[in-house]
């Protein structure tokens, strides 16, 4: 018997993978939740059908989520994850002793219980010291606080869905609110290529950037997304990604990569002809 | 809560719907679309079934204008789940069963005791019928710049200062969710023997769980309309109008009906009262409880908001506040020195949120059956937003309240009378030949016969330049109105 994994990436374009073994299905109250073993990608989880984190593929995603904004600003202290359920960001922030504290607002606490028991590879690093996890919406978490973090990161799903309001104008000018006057924040951006991926890009870049001074969205290839072409918003009250970026800082912290590294990111801001027409047309 | 025992699985009408769908009928009748094949343009919009569902009365389908037997039987089911005696599907909305409703008890120069805060539907009744209201004003909260209920003691008055009424209108609840002791009310108006007709348009959802207020005819009223396509859950512009038959007998409501209905009723909008009314009956309890829940910690976290009072109940005088149904989400807005018809835009065009209504102070979220937290939270984000981005200090608005106006003419008098053309600011002390609104809710402001005052001009200037919606007047730049010639 074969048994694979299938996702559509557009109505037209699949992804299979091949699948060992199931570990687990079931559901939460806001969606659908399957973790797999694979042949080529290790173990992976699912939501609602939807490709979220491999074994393989992890390092990628969670580098660049965490290292742009931390060798950017190498001075911060305080940070939330919004949504990152299966430990990835959270992870990778620890690597920093200067980090004072993390909250990480998962709306899902399924999905946190389950992945500490079948990802550990991502999910080691939740019982941190520094790390408070809320089981609630990031929506209204960080309505009302006032410059409270120094980076926020939105680790969330797509926007049709329980991610939806992680998406809408509110919860970026909340956000805009909650941080401090060098704060940033990052946030998952969805991919230039598919029109309908490419529209929820261009909307959440339109929002975001009325209200930040910058303004940036920067590139990685994640083979396990929709075209394998992602991108992050970088959007800074103050800081420049490239031109206030403090490289040797990071590099004297001796923090070891396997994706990220001083070039890429630089050289992930530097984008593609048709994608950067796209982001100037909002 | 259902009065008998029907069989509530049963959706008759949907089931006759289904089989002839399912049938593959060939139709040579209108509607002239057949099932979409002769306007494709139509498929973008609607998918296939509803195409097929939209069909025209026959005898498998039974008429709304003289139901025997699926629609019939769909009414009879309906009739129980609300606590009725009768019920009739109406499809023309809630206006067309609150006309129907009054039309139904008042004739020609009879006089109808109502309170000033009705919709215009209710006017345009007595336009219709030649009715002369008689008007109760409702206590005023100016606090929160709206009307509430009316008391027991208010329609008392009204009683004795016109004891010709034939009937006393009610509304349960007004938009903001205030009910009236209506009990006490309809056991006073009754000892009277005069007959209580009830606007229960935004209260579709109080027959389904206790912790709302009651509905109307649980507690005796000979009629009420409601708009189950509003917090019930069924098609826009369905709707269902109810009686107890002790004192109003069903023919004489479906003869008047018949003079305001569409001989072409919508099968589509007739199928989901049918299926809304088991949806209601088997789950409305548990979703309303859901609901309740919802509201109530959504109110918990917008007070938290610097500006912003979610009212409840406590809120208000018990004066004109018995009950209060909190799925309404009324939000005083004013604390954040703008009024709530700027939030109303700012939430649609910043935010892309639609909420049901905003007027000078407060705006209003209807939650519903179909809400849930995580939409909720992205109202409460907005609203947040909105608090840190534009609070000053609070808005004292110019005018305090309303004086009751005098009645010089009936509707219908006043509708038919010779007019003229006059500046809106220059119309203080004529008499009205129009109604002037604003949409939503659709209070008339001003209505036909009433002398028009300064305070109504004023308010009307406001709403004006606050960009809301007027409707009501000829000119739609609002800036003439026509009232009754000087004789």
């Amino acid at each position: 018997m074969e048994f694979w994994f299938t996702e559509k990436h557009t109505d037209y374009t699949k992804l299979s993978i091949k699948i060992k073994e199931q570990l687990y299905h079931g559901e939460s109250p806001y969606q659908e939740i399957d973790f797999f073993d694979s042949y080529d990608f290790g173990r992976f989880l699912t939501l609602d059908g939807y490709m979220m984190v491999n074994e393989k593929d992890e390092f990628i995603y969670h580098d660049m989520i965490v290292h742009v904004a931390m060798a950017t600003n190498p001075d911060i202290k305080k940070v939330l994850v919004i949504g990152g359920g299966d430990g990835g960001t959270v992870r990778e922030l620890t690597r920093y002793k200067s980090i004072e504290s993390i909250d990480m607002v998962e709306i899902d606490e399924k999905v946190v219980r389950l992945s500490q028991k079948f990802l550990p590879f991502t999910a080691s690093r939740l019982k941190d010291e520094r790390v408070r996890l809320y089981f609630e919406d990031g929506t209204t978490f960080v309505s009302g606080k006032e410059e409270v973090y120094d980076l926020i990161i939105v680790d969330s799903t797509d926007p049709i869905g329980p991610g939806e309001g992680l998406f809408s104008r509110a919860f970026y000018e909340n956000c805009h609110t909650a941080l401090t006057a060098k704060g940033i924040l990052v946030n998952q951006h969805e991919s230039p290529y598919y029109e309908s991926d490419a529209k929820e890009m261009r909307r959440s870049h339109a929002k975001i950037k009325q209200m930040f001074s910058i303004s940036m969205v920067y590139q990685f290839h994640m083979p396990t997304y929709p075209s394998g072409h992602w991108l992050f918003g970088f959007a800074s009250k103050l800081l420049h990604p490239i031109d206030d970026a403090d490289f040797d800082r990071w590099l004297q912290r001796g923090i070891e990569t396997k994706y990220y590294n001083v070039n890429i990111h630089k050289g992930s801001f530097y984008l593609p002809t048709y994608v950067q027409k796209m982001l100037d047309e909002v | 809560m259902a009065k008998t025992m029907l069989n509530h699985d049963e959706a008759p009408l949907f089931e006759a719907l289904k089989k002839h769908m399912d049938d593959r009928v060939i139709p040579f009748d209108v509607p002239g679309h057949k099932q979409g094949r002769g306007n494709e343009e139509l498929l973008k919009l609607f998918p296939k079934s509803v195409l097929e569902a939209d069909v025209n009365s026959m005898k498998s389908l039974d008429f709304l204008s003289n139901p025997t037997t699926v629609i019939k039987k769909a009414e009879d089911l309906m009739a129980d789940a609300f606590s009725a005696d009768e019920a009739f599907l109406v499809v023309g909305g809630t206006t067309q069963a609150v006309q129907g409703m009054v039309m139904s008890v008042i004739s020609e120069g009879e006089t109808l005791i109502m309170p000033r805060n009705v919709h215009k539907s209710a006017i345009n009744a007595l336009i219709l019928c030649g009715g002369k209201p008689h008007y109760m004003y409702p206590y005023i909260e100016e606090a929160y710049g709206m009307t509430t209920g009316v008391s027991l003691e208010d329609v008392k008055k009204a009683i004795k200062d016109a004891p010709e009424a034939k009937a006393v209108f009610l509304i349960n609840p007004t938009y903001y969710g205030v009910t009236s002791d209506l009990k006490a009310i309809i056991d006073f108006v009754h000892q009277q023997e005069m007959i209580v007709i009830v606007d229960e348009a935004h209260g579709a959802h109080f027959n389904f769980h206790e912790e709302l207020p009651s509905s109307a005819m649980a507690l005796g009223a000979d009629m009420a309309a409601v708009s189950t396509h509003k917090t019930g859950g069924s098609l826009t512009q369905s709707s269902v109008l109810l009686l107890n038959t002790t004192k109003i007998h069903r023919n004489h409501v479906k003869t008047i009906l018949n003079l305001l209905q569409t001989t072409s009723a919508s099968y589509l909008l007739m199928a989901s009262l049918d299926l809304t009314r088991r949806f209601l009956v088997k789950s409305g309890t548990g979703n309303l409880k859901a609901v309740l829940g919802l509201a109530k910690k959504a109110r918990q976290k917008i007070n938290a908001i610097p500006g912003l009072k979610a009212f409840v109940k406590q809120d208000f005088s018990s004066e004109g506040c018995y009950g209060f149904d909190e799925t309404k989400l009324g939000i005083h807005v004013t604390g954040l020195g703008v009024t709530g018809l700027f939030v109303y835009d700012i939430l649609k065009e910043e935010y892309n949120i639609q909420v049901e209504m905003g007027d000078a102070h407060n705006i209003l979220a209807i939650l519903s059956v179909g809400d849930t937290e995580k939409r909720v939270n992205q109202l409460i984000a907005a609203l947040s937003a909105i608090s840190h981005k534009y609070k000053k200090s609070p808005l004292m608005l110019p005018f305090k309240k309303f004086n009751a106006t005098q009645v010089i003419k009936t509707p219908r008098e006043a509708f038919y009378a010779q007019k003229e053309r006059r500046l809106l600011k220059e119309s203080a002390g004529c008499i009205s030949g129009e109604f002037v609104m604003i949409y939503p809710p659709g209070i008339p402001i001003v209505a036909p016969g009433e002398v028009m005052t300064k305070e109504m001009i004023d308010y009307i200037e406001l709403l004006k330049a606050e960009k809301g919606t007027m409707t009501g007047l000829e000119d739609s730049n609002v800036e003439y109105i026509y009232c009754l010639k000087e004789s």
